[in-house]
């Protein structure tokens, strides 16, 4: 059995996801993730997307954010002031599951501008949900695909703050949710360390090496003393991320 | 009372050259037939106003209308960039076009504050973020009852918001449902609203978790069935994921976006 590093990312981003956790999704690499712990170890995963939709289950994955499919199966819909007010603001959501076009060695993600803001080398879509959603939720889990251009030093914009530049940041700014417990890639897994709020691999996927790793990440990466290795796609978990399909194509 | 009239003349009488506009429809319901008759009867100058400036404000950014953008996530969802948009910010074509920068949870109450009749709306947001540095609508704002220091976002008022909803009876209420996105809250906010529709009906018949917009809120009303396309319209047509696919190649480059545009304006709405 061989599977791609895109594929094994889905499935450790999808591990992640505990049953009966209300995660606010984000689309993309989150939403197939999300949906994948849904078709597998977590049949109760409340998925809550920023259109308004809570409690979605599609049978196809959404190609948007408001796809049909995602009110079709919703418990309920709702407007988006009334997501962001009422659902995300207070603190109700357990997991922020988000991607980024660069994110930092503490976490912070960037999805506004590569390079300074008035005349940017590339323009990104912005900031969406995703700075509330990196605020309030109790966690914040990040898939990324593991770049040199993605793991920088120090993202060019802050978008969603992570730990800001430490360990006592979020805490000094009145934050509630933990941040960013987690950064899954196609290569392995970082986390925060408890004490510098650094990420540090704690895992890598089967056949990838630290040094891989050390070349795709823009800062001298640590690693942990317990670093694991993921294990291996199960033949179920593949067939199932194989048999999704997005909406329409 | 809303007037039922036809799309071009409600475009005529309240959308001006200058103007603050909003579209809005959260991935639904985006009023595409109303973007095109804009682009059509080419104004000029628009402060744009959108959570999501997709698909329909990268065609009026490429053709013109506008010399602002208020937003909060400028893509196409699930595909890419706006390169209309880029083009614009990066090189000033077809015209030089600012901006001014949101998180959709900051938009969403600057809407709140402006249907509520309120100058700011408080929120928990933007902390630690870099855009309350390039933005002046958000400022910090202290509780009064507890000392707490929020986010507060001036309100939005547009002089005309456009949304387009499954159908009116004839006296111009308004019936919508599926995902409600912040349409109610961008109508109330104007100052005129219009309203693009598949059908006038003789009742509405309640939908469950349906929102109405009463007549009396409402400046014109207009019957453009598919005018949501290729977004969609809950229970009458499905999102074209297909041309927002398409959209990206017409859009990379300014000579198949002029070809596009031509073709569009030589169509009657």
């Amino acid at each position: 059995m061989s599977w791609t590093a895109d594929e094994m990312m889905s499935i450790a981003a999808a591990r992640a996801l505990r049953d009966g956790q209300a995660c606010f999704v984000g689309i993309g690499l989150p939403s197939k993730a999300a949906n994948l712990a849904r078709r597998l170890h977590a049949p109760g995963l409340v998925l809550i997307y920023e259109s308004g939709t809570i409690g979605t289950e599609p049978d196809e994955l959404p190609l948007s954010i408001g796809d049909g499919i995602l009110a079709d199966s919703a418990l309920a819909v709702v407007s988006v002031p009334e997501i962001f007010n009422y659902w995300l603001q207070p603190g109700r959501i357990d997991v922020g599951f988000l991607s980024g076009a660069q994110v930092d060695r503490f976490g912070n993600i960037n999805t506004t501008v590569i390079g300074p803001y008035d005349e940017p080398d590339v323009r990104l879509p912005g900031s969406g949900g995703a700075p509330e959603i990196a605020a309030s939720c109790r966690e914040v889990i990040i898939v990324m695909r593991h770049t040199l251009r993605a793991f920088v030093e120090r993202v060019d914009f802050v978008t969603s703050l992570g730990h800001g530049d430490g360990p006592d940041d979020r805490r000094t700014l009145g934050l509630r949710g933990a941040g960013p417990t987690r950064v899954i890639t196609d290569l392995g897994v970082l986390e925060p360390d408890p004490d510098t709020a650094e990420l540090v691999l704690t895992a890598l996927h089967q056949g990838v090496t630290v040094e891989q790793v050390r070349a795709e990440t823009g800062w001298p990466v640590e690693v942990s003393a317990d670093l694991m290795i993921t294990a291996a796609p199960s033949e179920q978990e593949l067939s199932t991320l194989r048999a999704m399909r997005t909406v329409g194509v | 009372m809303a007037k039922i009239v036809p799309l071009p003349q409600a475009v005529s009488e309240f959308v001006h050259d200058g103007d603050t506009v909003a579209l809005e429809g959260f991935t639904h319901l985006i009023p595409f037939a109303a973007g095109h008759e804009i682009i059509r009867q080419e104004r000029r100058d628009l402060t744009l106003v959108r959570m999501t400036p997709d698909l329909v404000y990268d065609q009026m950014i490429g053709a013109g209308c506008a010399a602002k953008l208020v937003f909060s996530w400028g893509g196409n969802p699930g595909v890419g960039s706006l390169h209309r948009m880029r083009d614009a910010l990066s090189s000033g074509w077809p015209a030089p076009l600012e901006i001014e920068e949101h998180s959709h949870a900051g938009m969403a109450n600057r809407y709140v504050a402006g249907a509520s009749g309120l100058p700011f709306a408080v929120l928990r947001g933007y902390v630690g973020t870099d855009l309350p540095l390039h933005t002046a609508s958000v400022a910090t704002v202290r509780c009064p009852f507890t000392g707490e220091e929020l986010a507060a976002v001036s309100a939005l008022n547009p002089d005309v918001t456009i949304v387009h909803a499954q159908r009116a009876d004839r006296a111009g209420n308004v019936q919508l449902w599926g995902i409600p996105g912040v349409q109610k809250e961008a109508v109330l906010a104007a100052t005129h609203a219009i309203v693009t529709v598949e059908e006038v009906v003789d009742v509405l018949t309640p939908v469950p978790g349906a929102v109405v917009l009463p007549t009396w809120v409402l400046a014109a009303v207009s019957v453009v069935p598919g005018g949501a396309a290729p977004s969609y319209a809950h229970g009458y047509y499905d999102r074209d994921n297909a041309a927002y696919r398409e959209w990206d190649a017409i859009s990379r480059d300014r000579g198949t976006f002029t070809a596009w545009l031509e073709k569009l304006k030589g169509e009657k709405s």
